[in-house]
């Protein structure tokens, strides 16, 4: 069908595609060049004078950058961590058996990857105020679970849905505890799995701008709060620097992941809230 | 161990974080928005918060600005999605470089991308610099405003920018599943190029495409970050409007905070119903 198509339908895909490219990459580019640039005011194209201030200010102990990342990856790991444990087990609840009640189960568990979090932080907020949870570290990662449990409850359902029990029970009938049958059965089988999830979840947490700023109350200062106010502050070579390093892990994952990474896979579903 | 027992223990753990801190937020929120918190002494619930939020003119602006911005930028956003879905699909020089940008994009946080467009779009952006080198403008000021603007402009290029790709990404993989065969089918019929599209591929990916834009509608219904970036003070979107409420130094406009909140969160409820019964369908194609 392809060698049918005449000079006009060839050169008009090469250049939507060109346009499609440039689109793509185009607001990086000056978030990039800010974080080299000095004093870079109207009509300048490109900045007069290059440096590495941005960098070396985002980057020394004293700033605090170097510290909210810290805090930021600290967040996420354990928001991952608790998701993980919550959610392999429901996953598999979920994708290996069929129960009266999974349709509402199932839409409890979606509800939160569709309703923003905005609209449950505010509830939330004035609880954690009396459990003196209100601008804590801890407060701030407990919030994270909501968007994250779901997306790792979907992935892992997914995944067990093409798991085979019958290895299990194999293993069970040569006299292997429930424990050992996990650990040395399940866990292998599905470990690819968790590893694609979990690093998901890790992105999910890592993107989180309201559920932090309220819970924290501006005292759990993570990465894209600080983005924020430099960017709003006028800062903006040092947001641009701060920009270059927060998008860095989604970077990094998306090299380990790419092939797991086509539509059909239930991992994208969560990207929507990125 | 019966299945019935595994089933409740597998499942608690999630169930009570959900029932907890999702269900339970919302429960709060809707209490709080009808002035009614028994352990602080507020017994006698009543309707204030609502009746202010409704007798203010800001609120409906708002609205209507939070749904242009929802519709519009899911419609752009599916158009070109599915515009760039039939372009990857076929072999070409370039795919790859797309295909690998559409990644990228969907792993790069809205604030970063909010930003971008900020120094890209703003009056003293790249754009704005690119007309004053070419001297269609003397001052930033001669600029159209495309942050901060009432028609929200900034923001929902944004959202494109981030939505294509996502959109993007799931219809083509239900492209590849489809295949091309009803489409070579209908050719070989006599059909044309628009309308093998028209009534044979679009009806296909039709229950993919619909649920990947409910997750897009409601996403940007309730994100309150880029609005907050990117919009004007006033009106400002629905999100924005709540989260100020909420931190006013007037206690006293908790519960209408609170009130918008609910509100945001019955029109996501909506969204999420709608999800299901699309998902539904496509699963029983």
């Amino acid at each position: 069908m392809s060698g049918a198509d005449g000079v006009f339908t060839r050169s008009f895909r090469v250049i939507t595609a060109l346009v499609l490219i440039v689109w793509l990459v185009l607001p990086l580019i000056p978030l990039g060049i800010w974080s080299f640039a000095k004093g870079w005011f109207f009509p300048d194209l490109l900045p007069r004078v290059w440096t590495l201030d941005a960098w070396e200010y985002a980057l020394s102990d004293t700033a605090g950058v170097m510290d909210s990342l810290g805090l930021t990856i600290y967040i996420s790991v354990c928001a991952t961590a608790l998701s993980i444990l919550v959610g392999v087990p429901a996953g598999r609840a979920l994708g290996m058996y069929r129960f009266r009640g999974k349709a509402a189960v199932e839409l409890a568990i979606l509800a939160p990857t569709i309703v923003p979090g905005i609209a449950v932080a505010l509830g939330i907020h004035s609880v954690f105020i009396w459990l003196g949870l209100a601008n804590t570290v801890n407060g701030v990662i407990l919030v994270h679970l909501i968007p994250t449990i779901p997306y790792m409850t979907l992935v892992m359902a997914g995944v067990f849905a093409n798991h085979d029990p019958a290895f299990e029970q194999q293993a069970r009938s040569l006299g292997a505890t429930p424990l050992k049958t996990f650990w040395y059965v399940t866990l292998p089988a599905i470990l690819p799995g968790i590893v694609v999830g979990g690093l998901f979840a890790f992105l999910v947490s890592w993107s989180q701008y309201i559920l932090t700023l309220l819970i924290g109350g501006g005292r759990v200062v993570t990465l894209p709060l600080l983005l924020f106010n430099f960017a709003t502050s006028g800062r903006n070579d040092i947001a641009g620097a701060i920009g270059m390093i927060y998008i860095l892990p989604g970077v990094i994952i998306l090299c380990l992941t790419a092939r797991h990474l086509s539509g059909r896979s239930s991992a994208v579903g969560g990207y929507g809230r990125l | 161990m019966s299945d019935r027992t595994k089933i409740i223990l597998l499942l608690l753990p999630a169930l009570s974080v959900i029932g907890l801190l999702f269900f339970g937020g919302l429960a709060i929120g809707l209490m709080r928005s009808f002035n009614y918190m028994p352990v602080i002494g507020l017994t006698e619930p009543n309707l204030a918060a609502y009746v202010a939020i409704f007798s203010d003119r800001e609120f409906y602006l708002s609205f209507a600005l939070t749904f242009h911005i929802a519709f519009t930028s899911t419609v752009i956003s599916c158009v070109l999605a599915v515009g760039a879905a039939l372009l990857l699909r076929r072999a070409f020089i370039g795919r790859v470089i797309i295909n690998f940008l559409f990644q990228l994009n969907l792993t790069v946080p809205h604030l970063v991308g909010a930003i971008g467009i900020l120094y890209l779009f703003s009056q003293s952006g790249s754009f704005a610099r690119l007309a004053a080198e070419w001297e269609l403008i003397a001052r930033p000021a001669e600029f159209p405003a495309l942050v901060y603007d009432p028609y929200a402009i900034g923001i929902i290029l944004q959202y494109v920018w981030k939505e294509v790709p996502f959109i993007g990404v799931i219809i083509l993989a239900n492209m590849q599943t489809i295949g091309e065969d009803y489409e070579s089918v209908a050719r070989s019929l006599g059909a044309s190029k628009w309308q093998s599209f028209r009534h044979v591929l679009l009806p296909l990916i039709a229950p993919g495409l619909s649920s990947a834009s409910v997750i897009v509608f409601a996403f940007t219904f309730g994100a309150y970050e880029i609005p907050a970036l990117l919009g004007a003070n006033y009106p400002a979107a629905l999100p924005v409007l709540a989260y100020r409420s909420y931190t006013d130094v007037d206690l006293a406009s908790r519960p209408e905070a609170m009130a918008i909140a609910i509100l945001i969160a019955l029109l996501s409820a909506a969204m999420l119903c709608a999800y299901i019964r699309l998902s539904r369908r496509g699963m029983g194609r």
